[in-house]
């Protein structure tokens, strides 16, 4: 773009300047304040390829939202007009979404730190999974009760904890439960209803 | 209640919330009402943004709430202000109770306490003559003799009454000497709070009650985060209770929750005590051997909960399907049993004392959250291997790099043996789910977009940790064994290896076991083993195949009844305003064309209206018990008996059973407070409450001198909870980049601290250094003994993670708990505050990258 000059720019203050637009008989509610950027400007959710529902996930209100996407990357989240809830609207942390999603500090690969050691390493899934099943196996084998000493039935292991459900799908929280107590027999199983 | 119905309530008291702030979006209901003339009323410690928007704004003292509703209900009773005609056949306060009832007046206990094992028995507590079973998860409770046989005799006939109020141990006489001493003075002496303001509250309260008028309450955890915590929510519904505020439109208490599906993971529960649906975790301890006893016990004879052998039996089937069988108990001996208390507290415990060697943190942040974080910190340092799935580096997985151990010089990185997993997990927009909102509406989000790099969703964790692990014991003819091998566990997944969320959904939906046909209605649940059923509570929300209700967004246009049947699902069975058949007069009127909205319609012979009744469809309202044939479960409740889920179908003003720390609301001080309490200074803070004295985790006694300042803790707008999800957000770690202490300005001057400078805040379990906030929103209170206290106040979201950091609030908290949840009391507790910095702190090593 070409520099511009302070003729020209002094011309485009004069043409944008609302007050001599309301002058020369334009509403100050409508056309004079309306500036030129708005009359360029597009929405940026304009550019998304798809767009789908979603719900905020920060507090219990339950704001419905709506997430703008292109290429199967965030462009926009809005909070959804169609919400009697929120009526389109968010709230700082709502509207924060976004920069949840495409925060610089996301985390996408999966971190490792040996015992005593000082650092992470990087390691693949696989390996985390394959590891994390064989030490749940391992610490559950090693603790497992099955009756007490006087035939009472326990059938828990109090060896392994597990902390969390209050920001996850309910889904999720079924599966959590439904492995962890039903099938592991693990009972120290917390989420943040507590705290 | 539903947020959106708080625009129709007359008055709307917030206490225990700083609503305005924490909930902007709900808070724009009750400014709706505030519009349409209602009053509003903040009661708080602090002055906040939600104080501003009221009409009322009453200070009180942390940790004094049960006073001043106590004062309230006082007032009620003593002026006859209640909702008579509401109160009466809709709640207990005409019930007579057992004779050896004796309140706290004396030494600060009810009848029944037993000091050796610090612990209430209820038998005095009882209607005359019975047994009552709590509505709770756990209804057996110990008696003497068999306990399914004492109960059976609510069968006998209806709770002996004195619907004329006059029989001396009726609940209404009871209430009136319990609530004797919390007179406008009391109430100003223990809470601080003048007279004058106290009064108008009351006033407010009070005029907008009855046929014509509802109220409502807005709470949050300022009401849950105190040893007396179930208490404090007890004292807002009895005063609802006989204001006739609930299951009417504009009417009820609504919790305002920080997390997103706190409701749902609750329902759904991940905790210890209960199975999906309120559902009690089997107990080594309880008569809960074998199914047959379990079932014998748990199941009320009266009222709705007289259904639970189908709900437990489904479950059953959801979880071990075809292994199942009624040979077997319907695999009920494969269930872990619980032990004690095995809760978020007891879990820093055990981590500490090296029970627990493995840990799952799955979108949590215990570092940050956990009272006595050092505590919870030296727990994490002791563990074999700790599993954290979060969306970033959060302070819970680099404990062992810069928490506390850390930089008190307790430890180095090198001495920490715990092997740490970091796994990024998926945000909603990234995955499909649902989550159930404040107000028991559950709401779908679709998969819109790629989560970033390796990360996953804990569907997909959770499933795959499952397949793996049952790899690892498949062929093990171990007994113990038995249960991870006899799982349903075959969940579909999807072209991106995705399990199948709506799959899940369905078998906590519920279906028929023969054909898998998906049930419609909770009760087409069968006891013989025919249905399956995850969560009985959301039958319904997937009724047939591709009809997911909780994906549903059909809101009610600007003329519509305003109930929303059409947009999410809100359990059960799609009911709004849950115990809404009170919203009708005993006849099944409406109370005024004003608040209708459940009737009975004598010429469908149904109960209608623009809500789901929470009350049998066809039941009439005339219908009366047939005694002479012992009836059981609905059949034992008249037709006026709004609370299904009640044994004797009213709501308890006065609580039977149920709750550990006494049958009515006590005030009783935090455990550690500056002040004495006036109404039993030999009982200073409640004898119920849980008491975990260790080394590390020591208390101050009440009015110690070391710890003159009343501390509270809060959020703030831009941030949530533990942090992680708004301190790694730029925009939001902008606008609330770091930690600060809330100081009076009159505490302020005294010690010389200005604003911005560092000051340490001390209790018996740590130090920490923030910045000073001196401002006028705190005020100084005189105690009830006349000397001054200040209180301060500190956000609680802060770390060493993220952009926007600073040292830890949970250093200071205690691991103290309520008697009936296993709640921390981290809005009350006694506090040392000095200008300056910490001396052995050492500073950051490294800049975050």
């Amino acid at each position: 773009m070409p520099r511009r000059t302070i003729p020209d720019r002094a011309a485009e203050f004069l043409r944008e300047w609302s007050v001599p637009r309301q002058m020369a008989g334009q509403d100050h509610r409508r056309e004079a304040a309306e500036a030129a950027m708005a009359r360029s400007g597009r929405p940026r959710t304009e550019k998304a390829d798809s767009v789908g529902t979603s719900i905020c996930p920060y507090c219990a209100v339950g704001c419905a939202q709506l997430i703008y996407a292109k290429d199967r990357r965030p462009i926009a989240v809005e909070g959804d007009p169609a919400s009697p809830i929120n009526q389109g609207t968010l709230c700082p942390k709502g509207a924060a979404t976004m920069g949840l999603m495409t925060s610089p500090m996301r985390l996408d690969r999966v971190l490792h730190r040996a015992p005593h050691a000082t650092e992470w390493r990087e390691v693949s899934l696989d390996w985390a999974m394959d590891r994390i099943a064989h030490l749940t196996k391992q610490t559950r084998d090693e603790s497992f009760v099955g009756d007490a000493p006087d035939g009472t039935r326990l059938n828990h292991t109090m060896a392994i904890g597990s902390l969390g459900g209050a920001t996850l799908d309910n889904e999720e929280n079924y599966l959590i439960k439904k492995l962890f107590t039903g099938g592991l027999g693990m009972v120290f199983v917390e989420n943040q209803a507590r705290v | 209640m539903p947020q959106w119905d708080l625009a129709r309530s007359d008055v709307v008291l917030v206490m225990g919330s700083n609503m305005a702030e924490n909930h902007p979006i709900a808070f724009r209901f009750a400014m709706q009402a505030k519009l349409r003339g209602a009053t509003l009323i903040h009661v708080d410690p602090r002055f906040t943004r939600t104080s501003a928007m009221c009409d009322i704004y009453a200070p009180i003292r942390a940790g004094t709430d049960i006073a001043f509703l106590g004062g309230i209900i006082h007032y009620l009773l003593e002026n006859d202000l209640w909702f008579r005609e509401w109160a009466i056949p809709y709640t207990n306060i005409a019930t007579i109770i057992e004779d050896g009832f004796a309140g706290p007046e004396g030494d600060g206990t009810f009848s029944g306490w037993n000091k050796e094992e610090t612990r209430y028995s209820t038998e005095t507590w009882q209607y005359k003559g019975l047994t009552v079973p709590s509505p709770l998860a756990e209804a057996w409770m110990e008696t003497g003799g068999d306990f399914a046989e004492r109960v059976s005799h609510m069968r006998d006939g209806p709770p002996p009454r004195d619907e004329t109020l006059q029989h001396p141990n009726c609940v209404y006489q009871i209430m009136r000497r319990h609530f004797a001493r919390y007179t406008p003075e009391m109430v100003e002496r223990i809470t601080g709070c003048p007279r004058d303001l106290f009064i108008k509250v009351c006033e407010a309260m009070a005029r907008n009650s009855g046929r014509e008028r509802t109220g409502a309450i807005c709470y949050a955890v300022g009401w849950n985060h105190h040893t007396v915590g179930a208490q404090i929510i007890r004292a807002g519904a009895i005063l609802m209770g006989l204001l006739g505020n609930v299951g009417r439109p504009g009417a009820g208490m609504l919790a305002l929750r920080g997390h997103t599906s706190i409701q749902g993971s609750t329902d759904i529960a991940t905790l210890y005590d209960m199975l999906p649906g309120y559902l009690p975790q089997p107990h080594a301890l309880r008569p809960h051997g074998t199914l047959e006893e379990y079932l014998k016990v748990e199941t009320a004879p009266t009222g709705w909960w007289a259904e639970f052998p189908k709900y437990a039996v489904s479950l059953l089937r959801a979880y071990y399907g075809g292994e199942a069988s009624e040979a077997n108990g319907w695999g009920y001996d494969w269930l872990a049993r619980i032990v004690g208390d095995h809760s978020m507290l007891p879990i820093s415990l055990a981590m500490d004392n090296g029970v627990i060697r493995g840990l799952f943190v799955m979108g949590q942040n215990p570092a940050v959250g956990g009272s006595n974080s050092k505590l919870v910190q030296r727990g994490l340092a002791k563990l074999d291997w700790l599993v954290v799935r979060d969306i970033a580096e959060t302070d819970t997985a680099t404990f062992w790099r810069d928490g506390h151990l850390i930089r008190d010089g307790e430890m180095r990185p090198e001495e920490i043996g715990t092997e740490v997993f970091l796994m990024p997990g998926a945000l909603s927009g990234e995955k499909a789910g649902s989550f159930t909102n404040t107000h028991r509406l559950v709401q779908w989000h679709d998969k819109v977009v790629d989560a970033p790099g390796d990360s996953t969703s804990e569907l997909w964790f959770v499933d795959e940790l499952g397949r793996r692990i049952r790899k690892l014991y498949a062929g093990s003819t171990r007994p113990e064994d038995k249960a991870i091998l006899n799982l349903r566990w075959n969940y579909p997944r999807d072209e991106e290896d995705e399990p199948d969320a709506e799959a899940v959904l369905c078998e906590i939906n519920g279906y028929r076991c023969a054909d898998g046909k998906l049930l419609s209605d909770f009760k087409d649940l069968k006891e013989d083993g025919s249905t399956a059923c995850g969560t009985w509570i959301y039958l319904g929300v997937f009724p047939e195949p591709g009809k997911n209700l909780a994906r549903s967004r059909k809101a009610d246009g600007p003329e519509g009844p305003g109930t929303h049947l059409g947009w999410g699902f809100a359990w059960p069975a799609n009911r709004r305003t849950l115990n809404n058949r009170a919203s009708a007069d005993p006849d099944g009127r409406p109370w005024s064309e004003r608040k209708k909205l459940i009737t009975w319609d004598e010429e469908k012979s149904e109960w209608s209206g623009p809500d789901v009744p929470d009350f049998p469809k066809d039941k009439r309202p005339d219908f009366e018990p047939d005694w002479s044939k012992k009836p059981k479960g609905m059949e034992a409740h008249s037709g006026s008996d709004p609370f299904i889920m009640i044994a004797d179908g009213r709501a308890a003003l006065f609580s039977p059973s149920g709750m550990k720390d006494g049958p009515l609301p006590e005030h009783y001080e935090s455990v550690e407070t500056p002040a004495t309490n006036p109404l039993h200074p030999g009982m200073s803070s409640s004898p119920a409450a849980k008491r975990w004295d260790q080394h590390d985790n020591r208390l101050a006694p009440p009015a110690d001198p070391r710890y003159p300042h009343m501390l509270t803790t809060f959020r703030l707008t831009e941030h949530h909870s533990g942090g992680t999800p708004t301190r790694i957000v730029t925009t939001t770690a902008e606008l609330q980049p770091e930690m600060f202490c809330e100081i009076p300005v009159e505490l302020a001057g005294r010690i010389g601290i200005r604003m911005g400078d560092w000051v340490v805040l001390s209790t018996e379990r740590g130090e920490i250094e923030t910045r000073a906030m001196v401002t006028s929103r705190l005020r100084p209170f005189r105690l009830p003994d006349g000397r001054e206290c200040h209180q301060l106040a500190l956000p609680w979201h802060f770390g060493w993670s993220g952009f926007a950091t600073g040292d830890v609030a949970n250093v200071l908290t205690a691991v103290v708990g309520d008697a009936n949840t296993g709640m921390h009391e981290n809005k009350s507790l006694a506090c040392a505050l000095r200008p300056g910095r910490l001396s052995r702190v050492q500073r950051p090593r490294r800049e975050a990258t």
